[in-house]
């Protein structure tokens, strides 16, 4: 017999006290583990949409002008030189070091044409990359291919413009594919064409004016791509679409400061329920330890015991937790999450983390009380017999 | 010197006007091999006295030595090995713990030590064996009669055979046939070198003594002394017909 067979005993013995702790830091690794997969899932979420979200990484050209145009208007109708990027140059962001984490390169050209006696403005663009970079998009109408344009709703309203007219503009005739729904965004007044088709009307073959590029950021800050593809492209000018990003983790980060503050708490109430419990046992077994102490165990032995019981119920816990937590988590994700099926999956850091919290309340809580015990005075306990 | 020499232990319980002389200068010398009976009406002093003599009580004054261990000076973890090594120890009331099994209390003094599980399940086969419970090893405390409880605490205090046990009462809550039984074990052990002090309130009990110690108001009144070559076998259930020496000098 050794030190654990005797709390292992006392274990199955005082069951219920036993139960009471292993319920107390059941409670609280659950709730960790819970918040802690519910902000790991819903991060996971947000990153998955905003993948989906379009290009969050904008290129345009170097330019030492600021620009005169604020929310659609242009002040005193100040036009800079247009600067323009060389298209090959795009390439290099294949290159950088997170390239796998590029989903899609969006060169776009853009340029003024007259269309009707109306200064409208073209931008030619890789319509594969559509779905990637403008997923809201819907088209009345087909996609442009060779010598025809999509109109924005807008200019389609003010150059007066249907499905399958055709164009006159820069000594080409252009037909009208399809009408874009409108979308809320300047979108709605350019009209759109595919890149060859936009460089030639615009004379500006082998160039582009801009590139949009959707960066998947799940497991990589966009500033890193950012800083990257700026080293890639010296001449230009490298921006990230921040402020969606920034406004839904802002949230989160919200949920996740709220949701750590209460794992604190309750772990802290979950500690204290180990401790007064633990104190409880000791003092019913003043008898039993004072025997012990008698026939010569040492301070250290009695403690020994009193840990290794806490040591025993809190990994049980912890291991319990876990997967309660998981439960918990998988029941209460559709209510938080908008993404539909997100998944849940055993991840062996957190059930680490799971049983080494619980094991560090349920040992934590349990010192005081075992330190009580080995300190009690043997012949002040035997007087307890 | 004798083995075990207790001078003038002083115990005081509490401080001031509530203060209480529990033992008030006791002188003890108790020599290897005997058996003694401490004596006395409750409250003289006689169970301070015994927790002293086990290393769990220190004394307010006096000094208390074990062959050449000067044992209230060693530390606490000290004392608890010290306890482990030389003392055996039988309670009033048998105090088994009751979540172990009859076997798993009398292996209890042995788990403090590094002896492999298989020699302390031996030991305490054979403890067992000793006060003739080799059969009720795996039952519970609850499990037993009352004298069977009192042999299982004997075999639990001799299991790691230890040179000095001591006994608070050992016959305390037996009946009469029980304790001739019990106390003709612990005479068993002390004829084979054991050296037993018990405390007792039943003269019968006090009769198997070598020597008894009278104590009243914490001051040791009387000894008497048996001499054991006047001892002669016989008498119920076997035990000796004793022979009083005469009160020994104080």
């Amino acid at each position: 017999m050794t030190l654990k067979d005797i709390a292992l005993k006392n274990l199955k013995r005082r069951k219920a006290k036993a139960g009471f702790v292993f319920v107390g830091l059941l409670i609280a690794v659950s709730s960790v583990v819970a918040f802690v997969t519910l902000i790991e899932s819903l991060t996971h979420d947000i990153n998955t949409k905003l993948e989906q979200f379009g290009a969050n990484i904008l290129i345009v050209p170097k330019t030492e002008n600021l620009s005169l145009n604020y929310g659609g208007l242009t002040i005193g109708g100040v036009l800079y030189e247009m600067q323009e990027i060389e298209q090959k140059e795009l390439r290099k962001i294949r290159t950088i070091k997170n390239s796998a984490n590029v989903a899609a390169v969006g060169p776009m050209v853009l340029g003024g044409v007259d269309v009707k006696g109306k200064k409208v403005l073209l931008a030619g663009m890789d319509f594969d990359e559509v779905p990637m970079l403008r997923p809201w998009w819907v088209p009345q109408g087909e996609f442009p291919v060779k010598e025809q344009v999509l109109a924005g709703s807008e200019a389609a309203r003010v150059l007066g413009l249907s499905r399958g007219q055709a164009i006159e503009t820069g000594g080409r005739s252009l037909e009208v594919s399809g009408i874009l729904d409108p979308t809320g965004s300047q979108d709605d007044r350019i009209l759109f064409a595919p890149l060859p088709t936009a460089q030639k009307v615009l004379g500006k073959e082998g160039r582009i004016s801009m590139a949009e590029v959707a960066a998947l950021c799940h497991g990589c800050p966009i500033e890193e791509m950012v800083e990257q593809i700026s080293g890639a492209l010296p001449g230009a000018q490298v921006m990230a679409i921040k402020q969606v990003v920034k406004g839904r983790m802002d949230a989160l980060d919200h949920f996740r400061r709220v949701a750590y503050l209460l794992s604190g708490i309750v772990a802290f109430v979950a500690g204290l329920v180990v401790l007064v419990t633990m104190m409880g046992s000791v003092r019913e077994r003043t008898s039993e330890i004072g025997i012990f102490r008698a026939i010569g165990f040492r301070k250290s032995h009695v403690m020994r015991i009193i840990l290794f019981e806490a040591g025993i119920i809190s990994a049980m816990a912890g291991i319990c937790g876990y997967l309660l937590g998981l439960g918990a988590t998988r029941l209460a994700l559709p209510f938080f999450a908008e993404s539909q099926g997100v998944s849940l999956s055993l991840d062996p850091v957190l059930f680490g983390g799971a049983v080494g919290l619980s094991l560090i309340i349920g040992l934590l809580a349990s010192i005081y009380p075992a330190f009580l015990a080995a300190r009690l005075d043997p012949q002040e306990a035997l007087r307890a017999l | 010197m004798p083995f075990i020499q207790g001078e003038n232990l002083i115990k005081e319980y509490g401080s001031g006007e509530s203060a209480v002389l529990a033992l008030r200068g006791i002188d003890v010398g108790i020599e290897k091999g005997e058996l003694i009976a401490i004596m006395g009406e409750s409250g003289s002093g006689k169970s301070t006295l015994l927790s002293i003599l086990g290393a769990l009580n220190t004394p307010s004054a006096g000094t208390y030595r074990v062959g050449d261990k000067d044992v209230y000076r060693l530390s606490q973890e000290e004392r608890a090995d010290f306890r482990s090594q030389f003392l055996g120890f039988i309670f009033q009331s048998f105090h088994l713990v009751p979540y172990l099994t009859v076997k798993e209390n009398v292996m209890l003094p042995l788990v403090p030590g590094r002896m492999k599980g298989r020699e302390k399940g031996r030991l305490a086969e054979e403890a067992l064996a000793r006060v003739g419970l080799g059969g009720k090893a795996s039952r519970l405390p609850s499990q037993v009669s009352g004298g069977e409880q009192e042999r299982v605490a004997i075999a639990r205090a001799v299991v790691n055979r230890p040179p000095i046990l001591l006994a608070d009462e050992p016959t305390g809550n037996l009946d009469s046939k029980t304790s001739r039984d019990i106390m003709d074990l612990l005479r068993g052990l002390n004829n084979e070198g054991m050296t037993i002090i018990m405390v007792t309130h039943n003269p019968e009990c006090a009769q198997y003594a070598s020597r008894i110690l009278r104590i009243a108001d914490g001051l040791l009144m009387s000894e008497e002394r048996f001499d054991k070559s006047l001892l002669t076998p016989g008498g119920s259930n076997g035990s000796e017909i004793r022979a009083y020496a005469g009160p020994a000098p104080l």
